[in-house]
């Protein structure tokens, strides 16, 4: 049976803890709590209770019969991670951080963002438990997801454009992790995605695997067996690892995970490690990178802010040398057509992040038959990417 | 035997303590680098502290993030900056060199090219800041076996059973970081330091250097008091931040600053 990571945090040679030692007592006093609340049943039943209560859960499974029919080929069900509170799957995630920073007593919660989704999901969890929260957001994505600032400002949090490097996400992490160093003692860190140091990947693929779980059972019901395909997008991967992990196991299900090709592979503007990068050591793990022959991180492009990343969590990268999941790759125009056909057709807007899972669907669907199925995550709804499209399509709203 | 333990050994002898400066390398231009390492020298450097410049220096306060980013607007990756030390070696023996930066540059590079290139070019400590002792076995045992000085830090926070990890794995010296924060933050709390300190001298006996937060000669004297080495980073890549237009002046004014630093030390 699959069972990753060993005790010190590694996916084969990837994980681990690689972290400047200021952060060593906090990562070590983390990885007890987690440990310890992880097994309590208080800890967990307060967790399904916010999950069901304030979150939403469980999200639909839907059949897109329309879409579906329109592919020719498997039947595709959708896992409305889009319908959860705060509107994206980083919620499940902020959820179970922010309970375990109150068990830890810790008053000042830190994240950063890329998209603003896990931003928006921090300030909200920290809004509801009084907490103070800072959340660090590269300059260039303040710019293209004024929403989403907006909104963790109406939240009570402060947002802190961080202007350093390429002025993404990255940078964001670096802010993120300058922070921690230097207030240790009282603030909680949570990263919104499966990267870092241990526990972190662990940590937070063990409150997103809900959406596998959920999904698993659904797909049961609904059709009476496991789905044949599962996809989702790749970020640092977090959507996608909630539902794939519970499916490991299940060696009959074939799984997809969609990186972000930007520009095109070819081109080098992309933020695809996984199927053009290699393996180094960044923000706490080693994992696949996109780095230069110097070991320096390259700047990475992608149309939408949440995938824009270098990195991968390291789970991912194990799965991918273990061959379990099949990674591949779309381009910022071929989200765009996926953006375009599930709202058309179903009548969803889905974020630019999850349009990456449609476009593969799009391209995996008609190769299956009628009888098949596939799952692909609907990580999160469009609405904070409507500038965003719009100044693509150049329409002005 | 090493220049570092030859030199700590050195000092100890004459009763002085280790200036250790730090600039990045390549910053602000790839020729700058060599001619002001030995000026630190001539100036009363001990041990030099050089900067391999990452895209991502998490540990790092923007003072040294940004000489980061104006040594690689230059390509001053981890290649480059073993032939700046090959360079200075050429007219300096003694002097010990420690490359201080980030792990991705060593695991692109390979842990093994990198330990014979860095023996190569007569490096003498490698201080990986992102690599902490568990993670550090192979490249470890990479280094010693060149004779080459894998360092360590140790924060405020760090646990007795910690200390003595460091002492177990690292040699040359120990390097205690003296705030919370990253580096160039601050003001450092001296009375802090010293506690801290002898807890440290009580589980190891290897040299301990304190830096972060070391901005002038007043602060570096009552650290060489309790420490056996004072290294100072920030204070001196400011220099170069305020004089882009003109280097040489920046190198004048580092060349002040170390003089008074070495002169309150030694009083």
């Amino acid at each position: 049976m699959y069972n990753m990571p060993d005790e010190k945090g590694h996916f084969g040679p990837y994980g681990g803890i690689f972290v400047a030692e200021t952060l060593m007592p906090a990562i070590t006093e983390l990885n007890v709590a987690y440990q310890r609340y992880m097994k309590d049943p208080e800890f967990l039943a307060e967790l399904d209770e916010d999950l069901k209560h304030y979150v939403g859960r469980p999200s639909p499974l839907y059949h897109a019969e329309r879409w579906s029919k329109e592919l020719g080929g498997a039947q595709i069900y959708l896992k409305r991670e889009d319908l959860n509170h705060t509107g994206a799957h980083k919620v499940n995630n902020t959820v179970g951080q922010a309970l375990l920073a109150k068990r830890m007593g810790k008053t000042r919660i830190i994240a950063e963002t890329g998209a603003g989704q896990h931003g928006v999901a921090t300030a909200t969890v920290a809004a509801r438990l009084g907490l103070e929260c800072v959340v660090y957001m590269g300059a260039v994505d303040v710019e293209r997801q004024s929403l989403n600032v907006y909104r963790m400002k109406l939240l009570g949090a402060t947002v802190i454009p961080v202007e350093s490097g390429s002025r993404t996400l990255k940078d964001a992490l670096n802010e993120a992790m300058r922070d921690w160093v230097t207030n240790i003692d009282d603030t909680f860190y949570i990263i919104g995605t499966v990267a870092g140091p241990h526990p972190y990947p662990a940590m937070v693929r063990d409150f997103q695997t809900i959406i596998g779980r959920e999904a698993k059972q659904q797909c049961q019901e609904m059709t009476g067996r496991l789905p044949d395909a599962l996809v989702a997008c790749v970020g640092g991967g977090s959507n996608a690892i909630g539902l794939f992990h519970p499916f490991i196991d299940d060696s009959s299900v074939k799984i997809f995970g969609v990186e972000a090709a930007g520009d095109g592979i070819e081109t080098g503007r992309h933020s695809a490690p996984l199927c053009a990068g290699r393996p180094g050591v960044l923000h706490g793990n080693r994992t696949y990178l996109m780095s230069d022959d110097d070991g320096e991180i390259i700047e990475t492009h992608s149309i939408s802010a949440g995938l824009d990343y270098p990195g991968v969590g390291p789970e991912h990268s194990w799965l991918k040398d273990i061959g379990r999941v099949d990674y591949v790759n779309i381009t910022d125009n071929e989200a765009l057509e996926g953006f375009h056909a599930l709202t058309k057709l179903e009548g969803i807007i889905p974020a630019l992040e999850s349009s990456h899972a449609m476009a593969y669907v799009m391209k995996l669907a008609p190769t299956m038959n009628s009888s098949e199925t596939i799952i692909v995550n609907l990580s999160g709804r469009g609405d904070k990417d409507m500038h965003t499209m719009a100044e693509r399509e150049g329409i002005k709203i | 035997m090493s220049r570092l333990k030859n030199r700590f050994e050195e000092l100890a002898k004459s009763g002085r303590k280790a200036l250790i400066p730090f600039i990045t390398a390549g910053d602000p231009n790839p020729d700058f680098t060599v001619p002001m390492l030995h000026a630190l020298v001539e100036s009363g450097a001990d041990v030099i502290e050089l900067g391999v410049p990452f895209s991502d220096p998490m540990a790092d306060g923007p003072v040294i993030q940004r000489a980061s980013e104006r040594a690689l607007e230059h390509h001053m990756g981890l290649s480059k900056v073993l032939k700046l030390v090959a360079e200075f070696r050429k007219t300096d023996q003694l002097t010990p060199v420690v490359l201080m930066g980030y792990l991705n540059p060593i695991e692109i590079m390979g842990y093994e090219a990198f330990a014979n290139a860095a023996q190569r070019a007569e490096v003498d400590g490698v201080l990986t800041v992102d690599l902490p002792p568990e993670e550090a076995e192979e490249c470890v045992a990479l280094l010693k076996a060149r004779d080459i000085s894998p360092i360590f830090l140790l924060a405020p926070n760090s646990p007795p059973e910690r200390i003595r990890k460091m002492d177990a794995v690292g040699s040359g010296y120990l390097y205690y970081v003296s705030l919370k924060g990253v580096t160039g933050a601050g003001h450092l709390d001296t009375e802090d330091v010293k506690r801290k300190l002898l807890e440290i001298r009580e589980n190891s006996n290897l040299p301990i250097g304190v830096g972060f937060g070391v901005k002038d000669a007043e602060t570096a004297k009552t650290l060489s008091a309790i420490a056996d080495g004072v290294v100072v980073g920030s204070a001196f890549i400011r220099k170069i931040e305020e004089n882009l237009d003109n280097p040489e002046n920046a190198k004048a004014e580092i060349i002040a600053l170390t003089k008074s630093m070495r002169q309150a030390m030694d009083s």
